[in-house]
């Protein structure tokens, strides 16, 4: 352990602190925004240009209100429950890679390292770990709240995580059967390559088409572990009031909140490594180069149309400035491509995984501002009788696949 | 380094496990028993186990206990209470316990051959694949026996309830 490696690991460490308060802050409003013009309302709007600094508020608000404590409640596990919730949702980070191996050339001192903080032979069945015990928070805060509601909650969080984690364990089996490792990093350099030259040998290519189902499966499963919408019955508001933390308040609620937020980035990194290649492009690379700055000068395009074609008057000020950040990564991009590599060696993976990543967190959210809530009995019928059986089905295919074509 | 978490996981796991027996509400109990797990599963890391560690908190503190809470949270069971026991067992209890203690612990320092010792992570083989191709070639006999008596239990347990709610 020498003390490069310790700086590195701290600087890593920090950046990744940094980006995940950040993201999990901004997925709120991003949310929001989201929900909002789904439904036809501009969302938050008057705390900074377009409701930008408006976590900001969210989170000044949170800390500085009164945090009670309902009498009756049993004091230490009501005090824990939110604790385990936002510890055991943060854990799952660290195991991800998130970018190949890099080289840095520091004069004197080249520095190579992973864009990942650890990775672990058992990654994928750590991650399936924390996620089982993650349920503990949501439980225990049901329970220990004492009030009927809340009980209420908590007793169907644990009954749909038990029932949605087979058909999830199940649909995480094919990738790892197909590319026969459990660490996430062996994982996406298994699907590196191209078919033909052109189709992204990812998993969910793979064993056209059971792979896409066991993604639609897992997809699926994954909406249920996170206690999201269509599948969000432990917080039911017009059953439950708030469900498992009704009695929460202050501090204590903003970690089931960051928590929640957590899960879904989690689960959205998870689907990106598993059947989406993680960071690797979707096109072959003397192309896929140019993907970002073409997105990101389009982007920007589209901002300076808004910016000249104002629907409010606070958009012709708002707009130019976004158009100018667009231009300036798409710069950023083409000087990595031509003039400095080592930014497009650091900036390009985490570009792909970053789009992969946000693609996922928009359906999440896409899906929550289209579908209705589930009956409870629906919802166990739908585990059961049909997720169930299907991860099974598709499971035992791609099995008998890698057993009679070893590749 | 590995001596001193062992011996911190080792004082949790001690610790849950007396008080897994001395609290009197059952969710404390069960909250204990999962603090129980948890460190026996950092004993399993420590040792090289990975994946034995990982599958422990997945099926064990996981799984198993979440049925456990679940059913406790469903009957609302409230804190038990404690029987009155006579001063004589009071007396007599700490120090039988004591020697029974030390008994056990005689005997199996006597049982246990010095060379077969294990070390913190001189344990090669806790990956998942050292596992899993000894349970599907050595061991397959035993492991479909053992899943089929499972398989058979969940069906007694189907049996039971059903004849209760008809």
């Amino acid at each position: 352990m020498d003390l490069t490696y310790i700086i590195v690991t701290l600087v890593k460490l920090a950046v990744l602190f940094g980006v995940l308060m950040t993201t999990l802050a901004y997925l709120q409003w991003i949310e929001r925004k989201v929900i909002a013009h789904i439904q036809l309302r501009p969302g938050p709007y008057r705390v900074g240009p377009h409701g930008l600094l408006q976590p900001l508020a969210d989170v000044i608000k949170l800390i500085t209100k009164e945090g009670m404590i309902p009498s009756h409640v049993n004091k230490f596990v009501y005090l824990l429950a939110p604790f385990l919730a936002v510890t055991l949702a943060l854990v799952n980070i660290c195991v991800m890679p998130f970018g190949p191996e890099i080289k840095v050339p520091i004069p004197g001192h080249p520095v190579s390292t992973w864009l990942q903080m650890t990775d672990l032979r058992i990654g994928v069945i750590f991650v399936l770990a924390i996620g089982a015990v993650g349920v503990y928070g949501v439980a225990l805060a049901g329970w220990s709240s004492n009030n009927k509601y809340s009980l209420i909650g908590g007793l169907r969080s644990s009954a749909q995580m038990i029932s949605y984690e087979l058909p999830m364990a199940l649909a995480i089996a094919c990738p790892l059967l197909l590319a026969n490792t459990l660490s996430f990093r062996e994982l996406v350099l298994a699907q590196g390559g191209y078919f033909f030259g052109f189709i992204p040998r990812w998993n969910l290519f793979q064993v056209f088409p059971l792979q896409i189902v066991a993604f639609i499966v897992f997809l699926i499963a994954s909406f249920a572990e996170t206690n999201r919408i269509p599948f969000d019955l432990p917080e039911a508001e017009n059953e439950l009031v708030a469900g498992f933390h009704t009695e929460y308040s202050s501090m204590s609620f903003a970690s089931f909140f960051m928590a929640e937020y957590c899960n879904m980035l989690t689960a959205a990194c998870v689907t990106t490594l598993l059947f989406l290649g993680g960071w690797q492009p979707l096109f072959p690379a003397p192309w896929s180069d140019y993907v970002a700055p073409v997105v990101f000068v389009l982007a920007g395009l589209v901002s300076l149309w808004a910016a000249l074609n104002p629907a409010r008057p606070k958009d012709r000020f708002t707009f130019p400035v976004v158009a100018a950040a667009c231009f300036g990564l798409a710069a950023l991009f083409l000087a990595g491509e031509f003039v400095f590599p080592i930014v497009n060696q650091i900036a390009m993976p985490l570009f792909w995984f970053g789009a992969k990543t946000f693609g996922l967190l928009f359906v999440w959210i896409w899906v929550r501002g289209t579908l209705p809530r589930f009956r409870y009995d629906q919802l166990m019928r739908f585990a059961w009788t049909f997720m169930f059986p299907l991860g099974m089905v598709v499971m035992l295919a791609t099995a008998a696949v890698v057993a009679w074509f070893p590749r | 380094m590995d001596t001193v978490l062992f011996l911190v996981f080792a004082l949790i796991a001690l610790l849950c496990g007396i008080n897994l027996v001395v609290q009197t509400h059952p969710i404390s109990s069960a909250l204990s028993l999962i603090g129980v797990m948890a460190a026996l599963a950092v004993l399993y890391l420590l040792l090289g186990a990975e994946f034995l560690a990982a599958a422990q908190m997945i099926v064990y503190a996981g799984a198993i206990m979440v049925l456990f809470i679940f059913v406790i949270m469903l009957l609302n069971a409230g804190a038990e209470r404690v029987t009155k026991t006579r001063q004589l067992v009071k007396l007599a209890g700490v120090p039988l316990m004591a020697v029974f203690l030390g008994i056990i612990a005689f005997i199996i320092q006597a049982l246990l051959p010095k060379s077969q010792l294990v070390w913190f992570g001189g344990f090669p083989g806790g990956g998942p694949r050292d596992i899993g191709i000894p349970l599907f070639t050595n061991y397959l006999l035993p492991f479909e026996v053992t899943s089929v008596l499972i398989l058979i239990a969940i069906l007694g347990a189907i049996v039971l309830a059903r004849k209760e709610i008809d």
